[in-house]
């Protein structure tokens, strides 16, 4: 027995059976995975099998598959100021009951991650408190007010691994120009959420037939594509590290492609939602279907999944957005925006294995290796010497999504009822099974 | 003339639902049936004794969130001609002031056990919201830019006593259509009515795809007004008059205001409708509004009353 970096003991041990994907590596093949005392990877593949592992734990995992835990990169994670939401430990078992092992948090808490002195603690609340990795963005401008830039370089130094104002976009074309041309010294990650502010003013909703009939103040596409046609403009002069959070509209892959087209380097992304729901799904009222951006026609949708088979969208996010009771029981107009979606995040991804629409390796692509890439994170393969963060699942389970059985500690999920297939069975954290059904 | 049949036989078409909502999630049958039912109001009100107590030991609650003279005034006359115990929630003074949510209000008069709620809210299925958590019938009395059910009935009323019929009228619906519940609700109800609808405004205030609704938008009154037997012009929310929409109020009166050049283009015999409170020498000409051979909006006040009379009587029988 030996004490890994937590200072829990861990045997050595094997998972075994599986099939194992692991994109970075270019591996699908049946085989099992070593993992060592001290947690880390020690081999994988087809040449891990019963009878080679030795004194080891085994878990047989016939029939199951064997994924590089996943690196979720949108999440919300509610400390501090919104413990009431989600605090690190709930979101913690929410996630290892979804597959997921690392996180990327969002800086739009109360205060602001805006400063090297709540970065680290919030560094140190998750060290203490978080059985999941948590790697934290700070935000791009001081208070998210869109106005001054945030000290990249000493936030950077301190351990964030990107720059975001999170809900809310830039909109000022000097700030912007500066982030771009200052983050460029720091080899700054910017990350922006794309939304033009005063076309978005008080919409709730995509603007079309449905905001019509609902009678609903309807955000328009070109809400996003114009921020979009800006940003790669600027960073067209200056070459700095840049990620799209989200996307909504099929105009703005349009936009992303032309660019992509001049060899203009940089990244997007998408939630499981906009793959997954369309506007329609909106019903009346169905508040817990409010996001942001908002859901869109249901050509916007297929033209995501479109973009994410073709390699235009990088990596897809659960953009897990807890919000408590009190802020879903209102009106359409005042309720808040977002939904909880860490622990059906894979599954929900699954569908579109199920359906046809996207293989199985993009899946797993998009949320293990692309994010880990982009955002810098050790995680997301099976490479010898990772941490030993490991995702096993029953590809075909079918179950239903149901609130009262979520463990995050709000229930705000999209897909409440949702028929899914495809369940997480085990996770691995740093070589320890912390997750098992 | 199928319609015309169905306004004929005043045969019992039961209306099974708890809630008035809106326009849309109404059949042809119950429109009719609630418009046969106002036509006995009609009569009823001009008489000396106007009381019944049809809904005697009933109690009704107007629950406005925003202003209103005339939709809660006359909410509340209808409910006590028909002998119900009425009253007006004052929400300004309310502790919806004081962080109170709708649904919080709406749970705390629900343990009163009214048998009726009827709602006005600013926010867009505010009435649907409140609906569902409720044991007692709702009524929608406008909600957001969405509907206002009892506006499209009382206009559909007022048309067919001054012609007789909706079907085959061509009905103009002038103004801030984008920001109206009264032209979401009466474009449902007069289509599925048969009349030919048509919208005027300028694009900015047009709502997207809204002629997938079954209408023809037209941003010009010349063309828009052309051969139609109604024009129903919209109250213009001063607000939105201060350059974010349209220019100003001079240029917007100057395309878009009713005026005795502009009613020319439709037919000689064309009525005017105006849900109200007008803006006199804005969205209509001061002396127009009030020509008594063309304006029939004290009309609309008075089939308001008897409409309101029946919709309140249709819930309360759907609820035996």
């Amino acid at each position: 027995m030996f004490k890994n970096f937590d200072g829990e003991s861990v045997m050595k041990s094997a998972i075994i059976n599986a099939r194992i994907i692991d994109t970075k590596n270019n591996i699908d093949e049946l085989g099992g995975v070593l993992i060592n005392e001290k947690g880390f990877i020690d081999a994988c593949g087809k040449k891990i099998t019963k009878d080679n592992v030795g004194d080891t734990k085994v878990y047989d995992c016939k029939n199951k598959l064997l994924i590089p835990g996943i690196v979720d990169a949108r999440v919300f994670a509610g400390e501090p100021g919104f413990e009431y939401k989600e605090n690190y430990r709930t979101l913690s078992q929410a996630a290892i009951s979804g597959g997921v092992t690392s996180v990327v948090t969002m800086p739009n808490t109360n205060p602001i991650i805006d400063n090297v002195s709540t970065f680290d603690f919030i560094k140190r609340r998750a060290r203490d408190k978080s059985l999941i990795k948590i790697y934290s963005l700070a935000s791009l401008t001081k208070n998210i007010e869109g106005n001054e830039i945030t000290e990249f370089g000493l936030l950077k130094l301190n351990g964030a691994v990107g720059f975001t104002d999170g809900i809310k976009c830039v909109q000022k074309n000097d700030v912007m120009d500066k982030i771009f041309n200052y983050g460029k010294n720091q080899d700054a990650l910017i990350i922006q959420f794309p939304q033009d502010n005063e076309l978005s003013k008080n919409g709730v909703i995509n603007q079309s037939l449905i905001s019509t009939k609902l009678g609903l103040k309807g955000i328009p596409e070109y809400a996003e594509s114009l921020v979009i046609e800006r940003d790669l403009r600027l960073l067209s002069q200056y070459h700095s590290k840049y990620h799209i959070s989200l996307l909504s509209s099929r105009k703005s892959l349009e936009i992303i492609k032309y660019w992509k087209n001049k060899n203009l380097n940089f990244t997007s992304g998408v939630s499981i939602n906009h793959l997954s729901l369309n506007e329609n799904d909106i019903g009346e009222f169905k508040t817990f279907l409010k996001l942001s951006p908002p859901l869109r026609e249901d050509q916007d949708r297929m033209e995501l999944i479109k973009g994410v088979r073709d390699g235009v969208i990088d990596i897809i996010v659960s953009d897990h957005k807890p919000e408590d009771e009190e802020s879903k029981r209102l009106t359409f107009d005042k309720c808040n925006a977002g939904a909880s979606g860490v622990e059906t995040f894979l599954s929900l991804a699954l569908e579109q294995y199920h359906n046809g629409n996207l293989d199985l390796k993009k899946i797993v692509k998009c949320i293990t290796e692309n994010p880990a890439k982009i955002f810098g994170i050790n995680a997301g393969s099976l490479d010898v010497g990772l941490p030993a963060d490991i995702t096993v699942l029953d590809l075909d389970k079918p179950w239903v999504v149901k609130r009262e059985n979520l463990k995050s500690k709000s229930k705000n999920t999209a897909i409440e009822n949702k028929k899914l297939q495809g369940k997480v069975e085990k996770t691995f954290l740093n070589g320890k099974l912390v997750f098992e059904i | 003339m199928i319609l015309m049949a169905l306004f004929k036989t005043k045969q019992a078409v039961k209306y099974d639902k708890k809630h008035l909502l809106g326009i849309q999630g109404l059949s042809i049958p119950e429109i009719v049936h609630i418009l046969n039912e106002s036509e006995s109001f009609v009569k009823l009100n001009r008489k000396d004794n106007k009381k019944l107590d049809l809904l005697k030991g009933k109690t009704q609650i107007n629950l406005f969130f925003e202003s209103s003279t005339r939709t809660l005034s006359s909410f509340e006359l209808a409910g006590k001609r028909l002998g119900a115990d009425v009253m007006n929630m004052n929400v300004s003074n309310s502790a919806i002031k004081k962080g109170e949510t709708l649904i919080d209000t709406a749970m705390t008069l629900n343990a009163m056990h009214p048998d009726i709620l009827v709602i006005r809210h600013g926010d867009s299925g505010a009435a649907n919201l409140l609906s569902r958590k409720v044991n007692c019938s709702v009524i929608n009395a406008g909600d957001g830019w969405r509907e206002h059910p009892t506006q499209a009935l009382l206009d559909a009323m007022t048309i067919k006593m001054n012609r007789g019929k909706i079907e085959g009228l061509k009905i103009a619906i002038c103004g801030d259509i984008m920001h109206s519940r009264v032209a979401r609700s009466n474009i449902y109800l007069l289509t599925m009515m048969g009349a030919e609808v048509r919208v005027i405004a300028p694009s900015t205030m047009m709502p997207k795809d809204i002629s997938k609704f079954g209408v023809k938008v037209h941003t010009n009154m010349e063309n828009g007004l052309k051969d139609v037997d109604i024009i129903m012009m919209l109250r213009m929310q001063l607000e939105r008059m201060d350059g974010s929409y349209i220019p100003s109020t001079r240029e917007y009166y100057e395309f878009f205001a009713l005026d005795y050049k502009k009613i020319k283009y439709a037919k000689d015999n064309a009525l005017i409708m105006h849900p109200g409170p007008m803006n006199r020498g804005i969205e209509i000409d001061a002396t127009l509004a009030d020509d008594i051979n063309r304006s029939i909006i004290v009309q609309q006040v008075e089939m308001g009353v008897a409409v309101r009379m029946a919709c309140l009587k249709i819930l309360m029988e759907s609820q035996l």
